[in-house]
């Protein structure tokens, strides 16, 4: 019982010990961008007076790691600042960017996982069948086209050509469900596409071991159906990959947005983050860095928690 | 003259009707990058009601492949080539429909693994896999099913079967293990049983209860039972008939008692001679087989054998022998052409030993046996 | 009795039994040349790819930044890609731009591999608390989203080819240490190492005498397909306008550049598309050999 608390405890420690790294390596890492945030808010012939006082007027005068405590006990208070740039709140402009890029992260590794469990699972019972053949053959190709060449392609294919999907653009959901669908379609294919090649392998070649061990032989030497074989028998063990990885691919998806809002102009965090990189809103970046961090963090320890979920031998023994 | 090489329990009965296994030419072969291994190269097998045969090989001989066979459980790049026949009571398993004969294997055809740790589905709970097997091909009900289940497992010898029901493989011992292996074996009375290795992976104790746990079974079902080993130990007293293999063929084959009074083939005696025996006085030096492991891509031409045979002669490089029996006991069958206790094969093995090697060049001394 | 019950038993004849192997060759043999053929073409193309990168200056080619009056113009005798918007010689910009995708893959593969090996075999050597600090860098780099990462340190430091070397490198270097590490713990329970430790070597020494020559087979596999992805990723920055800045030509600005012009002048796209398609291929082809010939621990 203790050790397992003290695990518990480590684990969160690391959790806390990672977060405030990231958070300090933001805060280094736009230290070193040239120029300053209030740049673009001063004019050009701004005397060295008025720009000390600006200086002053938003602490950017203090040394770095009094601002930094500025800022990370105001974080923890839930005041995430305001834009240098609009002066609006910048925990409400991530909050209204925010949905669609969780959005589109969750969507694709979900389109992502619905099409490579069953690919995966039946090219790994029948391989070099025609499955088999063909989604080798398609994650060759897709692997090979980076996301905003296939992205590009989406577009000029479906939109351009056929024109039967719309061109770029977001609409919300609550003002049109059905042209929102229709907006999400290309990007998140685009987003699933790259991550149905890494799913399908990993999940054929787990299964494909899977299914060479003496349990499966088993199941099929008692004359049970295939398909009770497959799910009952092989994927739940063959799964403990595909869970993992895709934690991680939901955290990387989450800040890795970026290229499919910008091919598709989709308002998300990523448009939000490069436009404040370029403009020096540091205080949008070092709270999308923050979010983003712990989400994926998060995720992480999510996933290891479900692992004696489904693997029956890395639960604890409560009865020896 | 009867050249009907399967071997027979009893004195050589006419019956060809009522064997519940017939294997005819079966050649399973292997499709690998470097091309084929033939990792059963014609094998001819039968086996009555109630009987236990005991197929005894080195790893790569080819019994497990062909028990796999045998139960349709082969890897995807397996051939079983044309030619090649498995009979259960009289059913063709090559050309049996399996969507028609759901109910075939694990009902009257059963298989008992080596290894009991990864046999059992690691993530389903004991008695699931039991209900499981009997649900879908009983059809019992849920209760039904529980009730039975707990039953076999009493039946095979585990203590506290209620409780182990609701186990994890991983929670159980390897010996209770691999009883319940076996009650999901014989949970729907198979009229035959093939246990591939039951034993190699348990203490010398504990196999000995299990090897007792299936001949009492056997006993009260009157199963069939194939017992495949690398071990002639087990097989010695609790089989009916032995199949030697090596090299994917059959090398001989006889009822028990002849085989180890009477044996024929260099290979069955090398076998018997390499095990230690306690009479045996310490330091000496043990009898092992000399050479390699014999090739089974694109093999040449002769006996698989030979290379490592003391009786090899000219003929045994060229010609491959075929499984023959001996006209004086046709239950007893043989593929050699200088068989040990027969005139040609003691003329065989003293011309090799005054010749100090065999005709494919394997030293030979005077020690070895005839 | 004249002859032997044995020899009249020879006599009689055998029945006969099929006896002959299938025709066709076995289907693994098959796949493995079409592997084999795959990454042949692979190698070919990527060094056709290199050869082009190196030896631009030399070629016959137009000035890459030379502006004509052709503006858009299709394939034809004089510009074999045709030109782009402003009238450039696309084939020209390609072989050059390929200059730069090939300095980002190989250059920032290596610096990645070098410090990810060194990393990873530490960690995977003395475990412990080197190993704890190890795994706490990889988790810190995974935990950054990378192209707010990229992005940041490309504006931070001066944009240029060496930047972006460099912030690629880093970002590669998590992938080496994790599969540096991993073969470095199954291979320390080896009985060579454990030889070597027994006659006095010194940590240095088995780690680069006998652990290093093992390690680096998966490595190098896994290393031509961080290279396809640091095409990409070259090529996903260039494209959002944060790779080389212009006008030196990359196959990514070519990429965003052309969009703009997509219904009108698809081949301004679908060049560059091909070229990285064809690239990344091969990358992923040679990664899919080296593989096969490794086993399966080359993967992340």
């Amino acid at each position: 019982m203790v050790s397992a608390l003290r695990r518990r405890a480590g684990s969160v420690a690391r959790f806390v010990l990672l977060v405030f790294l990231v958070t300090v390596a933001t805060f280094l890492l736009l230290e070193l961008i040239p120029g300053s945030p209030i740049d673009a808010l001063l004019p050009q012939d701004a005397t060295p007076e008025q720009i000390a006082a600006a200086r002053e007027q938003y602490g950017l005068d203090q040394p770095i790691w009094a601002r930094y405590l500025t800022w990370i006990s105001s974080v923890l208070q839930g005041d995430f600042g305001r834009s240098y740039q609009t002066g609006l709140s910048v925990a409400e402009q991530i909050a209204e960017r925010a949905p669609v890029s969780l959005e589109l992260a969750f969507l694709a590794v979900f389109v992502a996982l619905a099409i490579s469990i069953p690919v995966g699972v039946w090219s790994a019972y029948r391989p070099g069948g025609l499955i088999d053949r063909v989604s080798t053959f398609v994650i060759s190709a897709t692997l090979a086209t980076p996301a905003f060449v296939l992205g590009i392609l989406l577009v000029y294919v479906f939109a351009v050509q056929m024109k039967i999907l719309p061109l770029l653009g977001w609409t919300p959901f609550s003002e049109d469900p059905v042209e929102h669908i229709q907006r999400l379609v290309l990007p998140v294919l685009t987003l699933a596409a790259g991550e149905c090649v890494l799913f399908t392998r990993l999940l054929k070649g787990d299964m494909m071991a899977t299914l060479q061990q003496d349990h499966v032989l088993s199941a099929r030497a008692r004359g049970l159906p295939t398909w009770r074989i497959l799910l009952r028998h092989a994927l739940r063990q063959s799964s403990f990959s595909l869970v993992t990885v895709s934690g991680v691919v939901i955290g990387r998806l989450i800040g890795g947005t970026v290229l499919v809002e910008a091919i598709f102009s989709l308002p998300g965090m990523g448009t939000l983050v490069i436009n404040a990189i370029h403009s020096r809103d540091y205080l949008i970046v070092q709270a999308v860095v923050l979010l983003t961090a712990v989400l994926y963090l998060l995720i992480n320890t999510l996933v290891d928690l479900t692992y004696p979920l489904l693997d029956p031998r890395v639960r604890k023994v409560r009865t020896s | 003259m009867s050249t009907d090489t399967r071997p027979k329990v009893a004195e050589p009965a006419t019956a060809t009707g009522g064997n519940v296994l017939e294997v005819e030419n079966l050649r399973v072969w292997f499709d690998t990058p470097r091309g084929w291994v033939r990792a059963v190269d014609g094998v001819d097998l039968s086996l009555r009601r109630g009987e236990t045969l005991g197929i005894v090989g080195e790893s790569g001989s080819g019994k497990s492949v062909l028990s796999r066979a045998i139960m349709k459980i082969l890897a995807p790049n397996a051939r079983v080539l044309p030619g090649s026949t498995i009979r259960l009571n009289g059913v063709d398993l090559a050309t049996v429909n399996p969507k028609t004969n759901k109910h075939l294997w694990g009902v009257d055809l059963a298989m008992v693994f080596q290894d009991p740790m990864t046999s059992l589905t690691p993530v389903l709970p004991v008695g699931k896999q039991l209900t499981e097997t009997l649900r879908y091909h009983l059809g019992l009900d849920k209760k039904a099913a529980h009730e039975e289940a707990v039953r076999l497992l009493r039946l095979v010898g585990i203590p506290e079967p209620e409780k182990r029901f609701h186990q994890y493989p991983h929670n159980l011992s390897g010996g209770m293990r691999q009883r319940v292996t076996i009650a999901l074996a014989i949970s729907c009375s198979p009229k035959l049983l093939i246990a591939d290795e039951p034993t190699t992976a348990l203490d010398v104790t504990v196999q000995h209860q299990i090897l007792n746990l299936l001949a009492d079974l056997q006993e009260k079902s009157q199963m069939s039972m194939i017992l495949i080993t690398h071990d002639l130990g087990v097989v010695a007293g609790r089989t009916d008939a032995i199949a030697v293999m090596y090299a994917g063929r059959v090398v001989e084959t006889a009822p028990t008692p002849r085989l180890f009074a009477n044996m024929r083939h260099p290979y069955t005696r090398a076998l018997i001679d390499a095990i230690p025996k306690v009479t045996m006085s310490s330091h000496t030096r043990l009898a092992s087989i000399p050479g390699r492991p014999p090739v089974i891509i694109d093999p040449p031409p002769g006996c698989s054998f030979a290379p490592r045979c003391p009786s090899a002669q000219e003929r045994c490089l060229k010609e491959t022998p075929r499984l023959e029996p001996d006209p004086d006991a046709p239950v007893h069958s043989a593929a050699c052409f200088y068989p040990l206790g027969t005139p040609d094969g003691g003329a065989a093995r003293e011309r090799n030993i005054a010749a100090g090697v065999t005709a494919a060049g394997t030293p030979v001394s005077p020690e070895v046996t005839v | 009795m004249t002859e032997t019950v044995r020899e009249r038993v020879d006599a009689a004849p055998a029945p006969q039994r099929p006896t002959a192997s299938p025709e066709r060759e076995p289907a693994q043999k098959k796949r493995r040349k079409r592997r084999d053929i795959g990454a042949a073409f692979g190698a070919v193309w990527i060094g056709l790819v290199v050869l082009g990168a190196i030896t631009a200056d030399w070629l016959p080619l137009r000035d890459p930044n030379e502006v004509t009056d052709v503006f858009a113009g299709p394939p034809s005798g004089e510009f074999l890609f045709g030109t782009d918007a402003i009238g450039r010689d696309v084939l020209s910009r390609i072989v050059f731009g390929a200059r730069i995708s090939m300095a980002v893959a190989i250059g920032a593969t290596s610096i990645a591999m070098i410090i990810g090996v060194a990393l990873g075999m530490c960690a995977g050597y003395f475990r412990g608390k080197v190993d704890a600090v190890l795994s706490l860098i990889v988790n810190f780099v995974l935990a950054f989203p990378p192209l707010i990462f990229l992005i940041a340190l490309v504006t931070a430091l001066e944009p240029g080819l060496l930047t972006l070397v460099v912030a690629l490198a880093l970002i590669g270097v998590p992938n080496f240490a994790r599969v540096a590490r991993a073969n470095t713990i199954a291979f320390a329970d080896r009985e060579f190492v454990t030889a070597a430790k027994a006659l006095g070597a010194r940590p240095l020494r088995i780690l680069t005498r006998e652990l290093l020559v093992n390690v680096m087979l998966p490595v190098m596999s896994l290393a031509l397909v961080v290279m396809a992805t640091l095409v990409v990723a070259e090529g996903s920055l260039s494209f959002l306008g944060v790779g080389v800045p212009p006008p030196a030509p990359s196959w990514g600005g070519m990429l965003a550049a052309g969009r703009e012009s997509l219904s009108e002048h698809p081949l301004l796209v679908l060049i560059p598309a091909l070229f990285f398609f064809l690239t990344v291929f091969s990358f992923n082809r040679l990664g899919d050999w080296a593989r096969g010939r490794v086993g399966r621990e080359s993967s992340i």
